[in-house]
């Protein structure tokens, strides 16, 4: 212990301890050798220790330095070695501080050092074979990583991947393309409005299809089937065709056998779906041509054919006058030409060759009637029940396009029959080799053959949704057949479909699936972070919404004096990230003059907007590239004006939460004299790039707003709901425009 | 006794010619009609005994006609051939389904339909009282 060092203040306690009880005991004895004294004999002690009692205060003295000498020992040895071993263990626990401690004091501390030391070293040991381990597992996933975007990129169909709420994690560049030509407005948003990163596929796809698709690979799954897929053919806004194949990515495998064991329930648990994606309008057009030479071939010719033979089976009878001869001559020769000319058309025509048939897929008939009690229960509100079903049979069928022709055909029952309750019946065809009856039956009346003919080829409502089918497209699509029958003795009524039956293949090579083995080996990494959507808007965390971040310019400040919008720009916020390739510029024609003075301002020459398209094609476009996440904007009060002024006329309605910068601006730095976008940006070091550009304005928008984030965190506001409570009581809330 | 009645409806008149000579000739009375909604009237006009019917008609096909004339109790005696040059089997059932006698399939011999209908009707005679 060096000279220098500090004594322990604990040690002064015990040593001024030690000299109160010494003098306390001191008092105490003189007390009671008094008291058991004469008062003479008081005196004459007094008297004799009197002068000496100098004496008894130096041995005092002296006890007192012994003890102080010994406490000072006894800590130097077992005291102070702990605090400084404590002090120092302390630092290795909290840092990455690697070093060894020096061994000191008593033996026994000696010995907890050298422990201390060697839990250090093993420590130390761990966390290096640790981190080589995490940096081999990082290099291997960085591979994968490049290994999957390699593939993905280089694959020819449009591959998409979506969580459970149908956000999309992961697109390849030929999704980007193919969403690009299903955009109702390409030349406006490029098809940005339709695909990026956690935006809703059912911007494209009708939920309930996709649920749909989801529920029969889910039931699939139940059964043990090894690669279930689904596949459904559906219209876009656009009246594009797509064929949709999906696959389940099921949860991620169980880290230990035991969890194997417990999570074999949860083998089929889904966390995402991949859809693959095929434009087939033009192979459907083709294949609706080849069907049609077909026809013509098959039933045209029929028909030629069955004239000419009974005109010539006429010709057999020998009696025939020479007139009616010449008729039936006649009919030869005519039939012969057109028949001729019917096969030169279908061999011009015929030059398309294969094509695609229209994908129909295997579905256990009984899955199909199971599916189709619950929608006709839920959407069209009737009792349903399942009548003799054969649970064999497997059908090769649309399955989406064929429910909804049930639920439409039920619905009509009820609106216009007043049918409280109607059956499915499912068998073998009796008529048809290779085919299954589908029959939705009812009691009660019947119908005429008109009303069936209107049902049939009326475009089908399901819900509030009218469709482009008619029930007879979808039984065409099947090759099957429809009609209505009665049944008199059981005064039943019934529609019957005719549907091809599929081979029950996937019963037969359902191979045992372990839990662990439903992923592909190139892909190894879980994107699949569930959101929750069922939480409003406003409960949800600033951190984990969506924004679209947009700024305009406008030919003046006065929307309700006529001034107009002449380009918008748009970036997304998406997980914290601000997605610079998805963007939406766009310069509109303001149908009317720019005024000189506001061109310095946005630089936008009245040259530049000639041609281009009006807001009544931009709104709803911007409109569908916001769609699912909250506006933000500086001085945001200023552009919603211009965009709700334009609602009636453009039908976009801009209903979505907003957040205004300059407000929440306000709300982290209130003492701040400014709050225009140069000076905020300034504060947070955002570079300003392309400043009343409507897209340079929007990009530093969306920087500022990222770092004012966790600024409003520490003022306690972490929610959509708390950011615009604040907004609202700050001083600007009642700028109005 | 006056012949038995056959209606044939077709809107091909070179089926028409031929078909209705040969009906004619095996000594039947014909009576014609050239789309589905003709061919309805002239059985609760005429009453045929028999209704030689095409499938693909103007303004009703064949099977309207067919589920019509199942549907009234007055024609549960006429007896229908569907002759079509619809020939798949979903077709075939369809007709069978909505209460044809039979069903033939273009091109179909003039004997066979000769002898098919003459069958059916000599059914129906053996069956009425």
């Amino acid at each position: 212990m060096s000279a220098q060092q500090k004594t322990d203040p604990r040690l002064w306690w015990l040593l001024g301890a030690a000299g109160v009880a010494s003098l306390g005991w001191l008092a105490v004895t003189f007390g009671l050798i008094a008291s058991a004294m004469e008062a003479q004999e008081r005196q004459a002690v007094l008297q004799t220790v009197g002068d000496r009692l100098v004496l008894i205060g130096l041995t005092w003295g002296g006890g007192m330095a012994v003890i102080g000498w010994g406490l000072k020992r006894w800590f130097a040895l077992w005291v102070t070695p702990s605090v400084q071993l404590a002090e120092e263990a302390q630092v290795l626990l909290k840092t990455d501080v690697v070093r060894e401690l020096p061994a000191k004091g008593n033996a026994e501390t000696k010995v907890l050092v050298g422990l201390f030391n060697q839990l250090v070293g093993q420590r130390e040991a761990l966390r290096q074979q640790m981190d080589a381990k995490v940096a081999e597992a990082a290099r291997g996933i960085e591979q994968e990583k490049s290994r999957l975007a390699a593939l993905m990129s280089e694959l020819t169909q449009s591959v998409v991947v979506c969580n459970l709420d149908g956000q999309v994690l992961l697109y390849n560049n030929r999704a980007r393309m193919q969403f690009r030509a299903l955009s109702q407005a390409p030349g406006v948003a490029g098809g940005a409005e339709l695909i990026g990163l956690g935006r809703s596929i059912y911007g494209v796809f009708d939920r309930k299809l996709v649920q749909h698709a989801l529920e029969s690979i889910e039931q699939r799954l139940q059964r043990g089937a090894a690669q279930p897929s689904a596949q459904f053919v559906t219209t876009t806004p656009s009246g594009q065709l797509l064929r949709v194949q999906m696959a389940p990515v099921r949860a991620a495998r169980p880290a230990s056998a035991a969890e194997a064991a417990t999570d074999r329930a949860d083998a089929v648990a889904l966390t995402g779906f991949v859809l693959m994606l095929d434009n087939i309008t033009r192979d459907f057009e083709a294949e609706a041509a080849r069907d049609q030479v077909l026809h013509t071939l098959t039933e045209g010719s029929r028909a030629a054919l069955a004239n000419m033979q009974a005109a010539i089976d006429m010709l057999d009878y020998p009696d025939l006058e020479p007139a009616m001869r010449e008729r039936f001559m006649a009919v030869v020769r005519d039939e012969t030409r057109a028949l001729g000319q019917r096969i030169a058309t279908v061999e011009a025509g015929a030059a398309d060759g294969l094509k695609t048939r229209w994908p129909l897929e295997d579905m256990l008939g009984a899955d199909l009637v199971n599916a189709a009690l619950r929608r006709i229960e839920s959407v069209a509100g009737l009792r349903c029940a399942a009548q003799e079903v054969d649970r064999e049979l497997w059908l090769k069928v649309e399955s989406f396009a064929l429910l909804q022709a049930l639920v439409y055909l039920a619905a009509r029952l009820s609106d216009e029959f007043d049918v409280k309750a109607v059956q499915l019946r499912l068998g073998p065809a009796s008529g048809g080799a290779g085919k299954a009856q589908l029959d939705l039956i009812w009691t009660g009346q019947a119908m005429s053959t008109e009303t069936v003919m209107s049902w049939e080829m009326d475009a089908m409502k399901v819900g509030q949704e009218t469709l482009r089918l008619t029930v007879r497209d979808v039984v065409e699509r099947h090759g099957g057949a429809f009609w209505f029958e009665r049944e008199r003795v059981r005064h039943q009524a019934f529609f019957r479909f005719l549907l091809p039956l599929a081979n029950p293949q996937e019963a037969a090579d359902v191979p045992v699936l372990s839990p662990g083995e439903s992923r592909p080996e190139y892909y190894d990494f879980d994107l699949f972070k569930t959101t929750q959507q069922t939480l409003s808007m406003d409960e949800r965390l600033l951190t984990e919404l969506n924004y679209t971040v947009f700024d305009t310019e406008t030919t003046g400040l006065n929307p309700s004096q006529g001034d107009e919008i002449i380009q918008i720009g748009a970036a997304r916020l998406v997980n914290g990230k601000l997605l610079k390739q998805e963007c939406f510029e766009q310069l509109v024609d303001p149908k009317r003059p720019i005024p000189a003075a506001s061109i310095p301002i946005h630089g936008i020459q009245p040259e530049m907007v000639v041609g281009q398209p009006t807001i009544e094609q931009v709104l709803p476009a911007f409109h569908a590239f916001a769609q699912d996440t909250v506006l933000v904007a500086h001085n945001a009060a200023f552009d919603m004006r211009f965009l709700q002024l334009k609602e009636q006329q453009t039908g976009a309605v801009f209903d979505h939460p907003v957040l205004d910068t300059l407000l929440l601006s306000a709300v982290v730095h209130p003492h701040q004299d400014s709050h225009r976008l140069e000076a905020v940006a300034e504060r947070f070091n955002v570079t300003i790039v392309g400043r009343h550009t409507a897209m340079g304005d929007a990009m530093v928008t969306a920087e500022v707003f990222l770092k004012l984030i966790p600024l409003l965190a520490e003022k306690g506001i972490h929610t959509l709901g708390q950011a615009r409570e604040a907004a609202q009581k700050t001083y600007y809330a009642r700028l109005k425009y | 006794m006056n012949p038995t009645k056959i209606l044939i409806a077709d809107d091909e008149p070179n089926i028409l010619i031929s078909l209705e000579f040969l009906m004619k000739r095996e000594g039947y009375e014909v009576v014609l009609a050239r789309d589905g909604q003709q061919a309805i009237d002239a059985i609760a006009r005429e009453r045929p005994a028999l209704v030689l019917l095409d499938v693909m008609m103007p303004v009703k096909s064949g099977f309207d006609v067919c589920h019509e004339v199942r549907g009234n109790d007055a024609f549960k005696d006429t007896l229908i051939v569907m002759l079509t040059a619809k020939g798949r089997d979903t077709d075939v059932a369809k007709g069978l389904a909505l209460g044809a006698n039979a069903y033939m399939t273009k091109p179909f011999s003039t004997k066979e339909l000769v002898q098919k209908v003459q069958s059916l009707l000599q059914g129906a005679q053996g069956a009425a009282p």
